[in-house]
């Protein structure tokens, strides 16, 4: 597996392999494949950032351009994997939500339950997250708290190559309608992936490092951020177990549980705002269910309750630091 | 006494067609009624959206349709059901919260859904249906199957932007995809006039480049001819249309509507003069095609098989607790 | 550093990944004597922990490497000398000690694995060595060629190496194009074709103990000498671990199932299981082992007995088992008449990873004859 790529090029790989193999996959938005009806270059940009550059000419009619209008095309995505396709829709930003919600969260998330378990749903909706591009508050927004409150939707946030294929594989083979939250300042991380297909289940969190002082639980980029304090710590004797959650719905529990269990710290590490984020999900959590074996109180790291905003110096302190995590481990420890 | 069978000339369905879409009326407003009165006696829980009054548009549309076609349907949406081939018992359960419901009673009469029929649901949010269905045109060209896809909305949801964005999709992608304005006058209590900015929904559907049909949706065989032409014209690529019906709605928007946003004797003049049902059969009757027997026998069978529907229903099963987490990945 | 009577003890490099190990703890004190193979300090990766062999006699002079502490590979982690080289030769030595620069990833890597298009399939393998005898290493149900990393280098030292992954293993070919014994025989025989291996000293675990007895029964031309080490094919009982490993999903369901394979379970570690898990999760892999699986060991018992076709005929042959075998009990070691046989103590279904010196040493031992 000596094979590294980046998170960009895995998951173009994983769109790539999956067309192949079933002809129900189509991909579309905004710009996926650029160019459409201009007389210049066709594939002209292959996605806002690259992503899925190439693949038009080697699945010709199965990526489609859609007119900026994501009300429309997200559902129509969504209507025609009520219709047995597996569509993979880009939402090129996930803060573009706020204009075709309705169709995510009032019609493909409540299909399978109000229809009574008669309609599957397999859509995919792919779509940026995150701070740290410098691209301001309407395009930078950690939003997964919002879509893992709808009961019906999975909500899946890679932190690398590898995990970015497998569970955009899995999200495409799932029957339940997938937000894929991809974050852009991920893009160009190498890590070794498989050029071969796979699938990684959902519901599996990814031990990134064995410890016994500390957990903190995570996702998305603060995976690398939290490894970055891991390691730090481990030169002053602290040693953290950090766990990469991969999907936030459905989550793996029984790790995080297990872990702080183990060792009675639990920091919780999030992207999102503060008020009903992931953190705080999993801090109510672990408290309920771990609360003799807690040692110290439970930590959260996340930005301030602020929009995200554009200067590069406000941005890289709202975005939570190294530092921040591993003051966060020290201050649990300390009680 | 039975009619002569030959329509031929007079009408554009044969005798079996025309009985076929008479019963398909009458088992909507049976249904509709029956729900009107038990809504009254307290029988039925939440929201019911009645028909009543609109049978000719739903079933003109329709009766040009198979399985493989998909329509969404709107909040009023039990008359689009039947006209698809949904089981009155399913729905008839589900609106009565049964387990035995066409959604086990997770959605009721908003959500009531079946899409072995090609009914991809009623749908609680206004025109949440039009995106949906360029998405059921879309898997049908991209399959090559022949199908097309048809979205209801009222003269309200025709102010939505999912519904305007869906008409420039379809035209942009040239999709197998009908857009039905069921016109009635009136979203929820507010007129047609005051909150509809054009007067002509041919004009709005030219504005997205697609053609736009109206005709009076009371008379069950112009609906009948101008979808006929139109769903044609989809099957055979030739893209998206939009029609408006306009039509008669015979009771409130829900259920307990007072109505008292009704001109005086709007309501009386309707029952007696603008009954799409009534008008049917007196068409068919008087060109002598179908006797006033032959109906008669239908809606004796179709009280029947409503009284059934109600019986059935009112016996079933409720849902246990084991059905609340059912249907539904749970992650928590 | 040219001071033969001076040996370095440093990190190794077990398999391609590795850049760097942990120093978990020291087996000997200062002054302890030290004969070839002697384990003298334990050493732990990402992937797998072992201990650190002494590969020349003499006295640990220096320990160097501090426990719970991590080095790049190749660091000077202890020094073993002669009793009569002074303590001020050693402090020099360690002083000025240079670790050879680490060689260029990609370079490295190139030359590490290749893939050959076979009528079987593209099979990834790697080769070592230059030496006159071959050795075609053949890894077991499940396994793949980084199984051998502890064993491969030392091999090759005195001969041409071979390691390949079968079809549905590691990054060979996902799909099989027989059934069974007779798929792997195939595949093996194509292997050694497309790679023009005339003749080889097979060295099969476990699967791929049946494979080369197999292979000895219908290509007896390309089989100068067979190793079977705790290997199918010699007896009917088999353990649960095959349906076991069919069967695991997810980290926790594995890891049990992979510490069967061990006498000493510690040595599953968490990137060991994350690998399995990885290569359990490629596309066409859950088939083929389940079909594999049903054709060796339905009803967990083993189907095929290809020793049995080796009668008055059989190579020469060296068997070796783990004492400690919880998948094919090491009674089965005496079950080949006429081969030599080594049980080894303190060691599991892997002994050649858990006892790498003894078992490298046996086999190169059966090779020269």
């Amino acid at each position: 597996m000596a094979r590294k790529i980046s998170m960009r090029q895995a998951i173009n790989e994983a769109l790539d392999q999956e067309m192949a193999r079933d002809p129900n996959v189509i991909v579309m938005g905004e710009d996926i494949v650029g160019g459409a009806g201009g007389e210049g270059e066709e594939d002209a940009w292959g996605g806002v950032l690259g992503v899925t550059k190439g693949l038009h000419a080697k699945h010709k009619g199965k990526l489609l351009d859609t007119p900026l209008s994501e009300s429309a095309y997200i559902g129509a995505a969504i209507g025609a994997a009520a219709c047995g396709m597996r569509p993979v829709a880009e939402l090129m930003f996930l803060d573009f939500m706020g204009v075709c919600f309705d169709q995510i969260f009032n019609q493909a998330a409540k299909f399978k339950y109000m229809f009574g378990g008669k309609a599957e749903t397999p859509v995919v909706i792919r779509a940026m997250v995150g701070a740290g591009f410098r691209a301001a508050a309407q395009h930078s927004q950690m939003l997964t708290p919002l879509f893992v409150h709808i009961p019906g939707l999975k909500v899946v946030c890679p932190s690398n190559a590898y995990d970015a294929k497998g569970l955009l594989i899995q999200s495409i083979r799932d029957n339940d309608p997938v937000i894929f939250c991809e974050h852009k300042n991920l893009y160009g991380l190498e890590t070794e992936v498989p050029a071969e297909s796979y699938a990684i289940p959902f519901g599996e969190a990814n031990v990134v490092r064995e410890g016994k002082h500390a957990t903190i639980v995570t996702y998305g980029m603060m995976v690398n951020r939290s490894m970055e304090a891991a390691a730090a710590l481990a030169k002053q004797g602290v040693e953290c177990e950090v766990i990469d959650l991969r999907t936030l719905s459905p989550i793996d529990w029984d790790t995080v549980i297990d872990s702080a269990e183990k060792t009675g710290h639990v920091i919780c590490v999030d992207e999102a705002n503060p008020r009903c984020s992931i953190a705080a999900d999993v801090s109510a959590m672990v408290s309920q269910e771990c609360f003799k074996a807690l040692k110290g109180s439970i930590q959260m790291v996340t930005p301030p309750h602020t929009p995200v905003p554009f200067s590069p110096v406000l941005e890289d302190l709202y975005i939570p630091s190294a530092d921040s995590i591993a003051k966060a481990v020290k201050k649990s420890l300390a009680h | 006494m039975t009619a002569p069978n030959s329509t031929a000339g007079i009408f554009p369905l044969d005798k079996k067609g025309l009985l076929k879409a008479y019963r398909t009326m009458r088992t909507i407003r049976e249904f509709e009624e029956r729900l009107h009165a038990d809504f009254a006696k307290g029988d039925i829980p939440g929201f019911v959206h009645l028909y009543a009054g609109e049978e000719a548009a739903g079933t003109g549309i329709m009766m040009h349709l198979e399985d493989k076609d998909r329509i969404a349907s709107t909040h009023r949406g039990h008359g689009h059901c039947i006209a698809k081939g949904v089981d009155p018992n399913g729905m008839m359960a589900e609106i009565y919260g049964k387990v035995t419901g066409s959604c086990r009673g997770k959605g009721g009469s908003m959500h009531i859904a079946d899409l072995s029929k090609g009914m991809m649901g009623a749908n609680g949010i206004l025109g949440a249906g039009a995106p949906l269905v360029c998405g059921a045109a879309l898997a049908a060209k991209y399959r090559g199957d022949g199908a097309v896809a048809i979205c209801f909305v009222g003269d309200g949801a025709s102010n939505q932007g999912t519904f305007l964005e869906s008409l420039n999709l379809a035209a942009v992608w040239n999709l197998p995809a009908i857009f039905v304005v069921e016109n009635n006058g009136y979203a929820e209590s507010t007129s047609r006039d005051y909150a509809v900015a054009v007067d002509s929904y041919v004009d709005r559907a030219a504005g997205f480049g697609l053609p736009g049909v109206t005709v009076d949706g009371l008379d069950f065989f112009a609906v009948y001819e101008a979808a006929g032409e139109i769903i044609k014209r989809a099957r055979e690529g030739g893209g998206p249309a939009l029609l408006e019906c306009k039509m008669i709605r015979m009771y409130g928007h829900f259920e307990g509507d007072q109505q008292t946003y009704r001109a005086k004797g709007e309501l009386e003049d309707i029952r007696a003069n603008k009954d799409c049902i009534k008008m049917f059969s007196q068409r068919v009757t008087e060109a002598g095609v179908i006797s006033r027997g032959e109906l008669d026998a239908i809606d004796r069978e179709v009280v029947a098989e409503i009284q059934q529907a109600v019986a059935s229903a009112k016996a079933a099963p409720l849902p246990t607790a084991a059905d609340l987490t059912t249907d539904v990945y749970v992650s928590y | 550093m040219t001071d033969t009577r001076i040996v370095p003890i440093v990190m190794p490099k077990w398999g391609l990944s590795m850049k760097e190990g942990k120093v978990t703890g020291w087996l000997l004190e200062d002054g302890s004597k030290i004969n070839p193979g002697d384990a003298i300090l334990e050493v732990e990766t990402d992937k797998i922990a072992g201990a650190v062999e002494a590969h020349e006699a003499g006295v640990l002079r220096r320990r160097v490497g501090q426990p719970d502490t991590v080095y790049p590979v190749k660091t000077l982690l202890g020094v073993i000398a002669d009793p009569s080289v002074p303590d001020s030769e050693i402090d020099a030595f360690v002083s000025s000690y240079v670790a050879p620069a680490a060689e260029e990833d990609e370079e490295d890597q190139g030359q590490k694995y290749e893939f050959a298009d076979t009528a079987a399939g593209s099979l990834r393998y790697a080769k070592r060595g230059t030496g006159a005898e071959t050795v075609v290493l053949i890894h077991g149900f499940g396994g793949d060629l980084d199984n051998w990393l502890f064993n491969i280098d030392a091999l090759a030292e005195k001969a041409t190496v071979y390691a390949l992954d079968l079809p549905g293993h590691g990054q060979s070919v996902k799909k099989l194009e027989k059934s069974g014994l007779a798929a792997m025989v195939a595949a093996l025989n194509a292997f050694m074709d497309k790679l023009s291996i005339g003749k080889a000293h097979l060295v099969g675990h476990s699967m791929g103990g049946a494979i080369a007895l197999q292979m000895a029964a219908d290509h007896p031309d390309k089989v100068k000498s067979l190793t079977l080490i705790c290997s199918a094919g010699l007896g009917g009982e088999i353990g649960s671990y095959v349906d076991d490993y069919v069967a695991a999903q997810g980290r926790k369901d594995l890891k049990p199932v992979l510490e069967q394979l061990f006498a000493d379970k510690s040595l599953v570690s968490r990137q060991l299981v994350d690998d399995v898990l990885k290569y359990k999760r490629l596309d066409g892999v859950e088939g083929i082992l389940k079909s594999l699986s049903a054709s060796l060991f339905a009803g967990r018992k083993q189907q095929d007995a290809p020793a049995a076709k080796l009668a008055g005929k059989l190579p020469p042959t060296l068997i070796i088992w783990g004492k400690e075998d919880l998948i094919i009990p090491a009674s089965h070691a005496s079950l080949l008449p006429g081969a030599r046989v080594h049980v080894i103590e303190g060691a599991g279904h892997m002994v050649f990873m858990e006892k790498a010196s003894d078992v490298n040493n046996l086999i190169k031992a059966h090779i020269a004859g």
